[in-house]
């Protein structure tokens, strides 16, 4: 795990994982939802699994219905790795 | 001969484990032979898949042990390759009236027959839903459906199998993954040696399954024909609870 992590490099990753995930890359954006981006609840799981792997944050089942947009996931993840 | 897909069996050194572990090889599957305590036996699985021309690979893990999970398919996946099938079959027993089971009798038959599977099912879902494919069968029993007086812990555990499976199976179903169960009824191995009395009288088929019979359903559940068959749970019992 990174020293710092910045919000730069987290919005990067998460990116890049919704493209994989099937993401319109034009649509891709923190203000962008994931239903807009038909990424689904599973698709949320697996990017749970690769901030875990890379980050060390852990998103809950509980965090899920909190994430609706793009934004709130990478600030999520920036939050938790400061604390 | 594999076609490269790892499929884990735990509790495949004897019995019906061991039956499913085989059939699995001879339909392709590179196999990983998870045993608790009889590494002899296992052993004797894996020669008998190799010298079939298949190929084995024999795995020792409590499953029972929250750390089990992952010290079993690191080593599947860096030895053979990711686990695209997984058949939790491992299961104990330990009988006797209600008011005369103790905690420990009831929390090591759920630990191991409930809870295990869960924690593999978990680990095994991560390459399986980013490989968009995967096979989960559990073991689970007609005890469970049907009354066996003698064993609450062990029917509240396949119970909860089949409950988990349904659940599972709804969760995961869209990303091509099936979570299927086989109810096996009574079937001729050590675990059932001793149950047989009263029971057989039941068995409309008036004979005990074989393990082989019941690796036949789980070789189904595990091929790529049963890609539309998931949250079932096939029962095999020679007629017991039709």
């Amino acid at each position: 795990m990174p020293a710092t992590i910045t919000a730069e490099q987290v919005q990067s990753r998460v990116f890049a994982a919704l493209e994989e995930f099937g993401a319109d890359p034009d649509a891709l954006a923190l203000d962008a939802t994931f239903e807009s981006l038909d990424v689904d609840s599973l698709d949320l799981v697996e990017l749970g699994q690769i901030v875990q792997e890379e980050y060390g944050v852990e998103i809950k089942g509980e965090d899920m219905p909190t994430l609706k947009t793009v934004g709130d996931a990478v600030a999520l993840v920036v939050g938790r790795a400061k604390a | 001969m594999s076609n490269g897909r790892c499929a884990l069996v735990t509790g495949g050194s004897r019995g019906i484990g061991a039956a499913i572990a085989k059939g699995l090889a001879a339909d392709g599957w590179a196999v990983g032979v998870n045993f608790r305590s009889d590494a002899a036996a296992a052993e004797q699985v894996v020669r008998a898949i190799e010298d079939a021309g298949g190929r084995a690979v024999a795995i020792q893990g409590d499953v029972a042990d929250p750390q089990a999970a992952d010290a079993i398919f690191g080593r599947l996946e860096a030895e053979i390759g990711p686990v695209l099938c997984l058949v939790n079959n491992a299961g104990v027993r330990a009988d006797g009236l209600s008011p005369q089971i103790g905690d420990e009798d009831w929390a090591r038959v759920v630990e191991t027959n409930l809870t295990g599977a869960f924690r593999l099912t978990r680990r095994a879902l991560r390459p399986m839903l980013r490989a968009r494919y995967g096979r989960v069968v559990n073991v689970a029993s007609i005890v469970g459906q049907r009354a066996n007086p003698g064993q609450a812990n062990y029917a509240a555990a396949k119970a909860g199998l089949v409950g988990m499976t349904k659940t599972i199976a709804a969760e995961v179903a869209r990303r091509g993954v099936t979570v299927n169960a086989v109810a096996p009824g009574l079937i001729d191995t050590d675990m059932t040696a001793g149950l047989e009395g009263g029971l057989l009288d039941a068995v409309p088929a008036r004979r005990p399954g074989t393990p082989d019979e019941v690796a036949a359903c789980v070789r189904f559940l595990a091929s790529d024909q049963a890609s539309y068959v998931t949250g079932t749970t096939l029962t095999v019992d020679g007629g017991l609870s039709a």
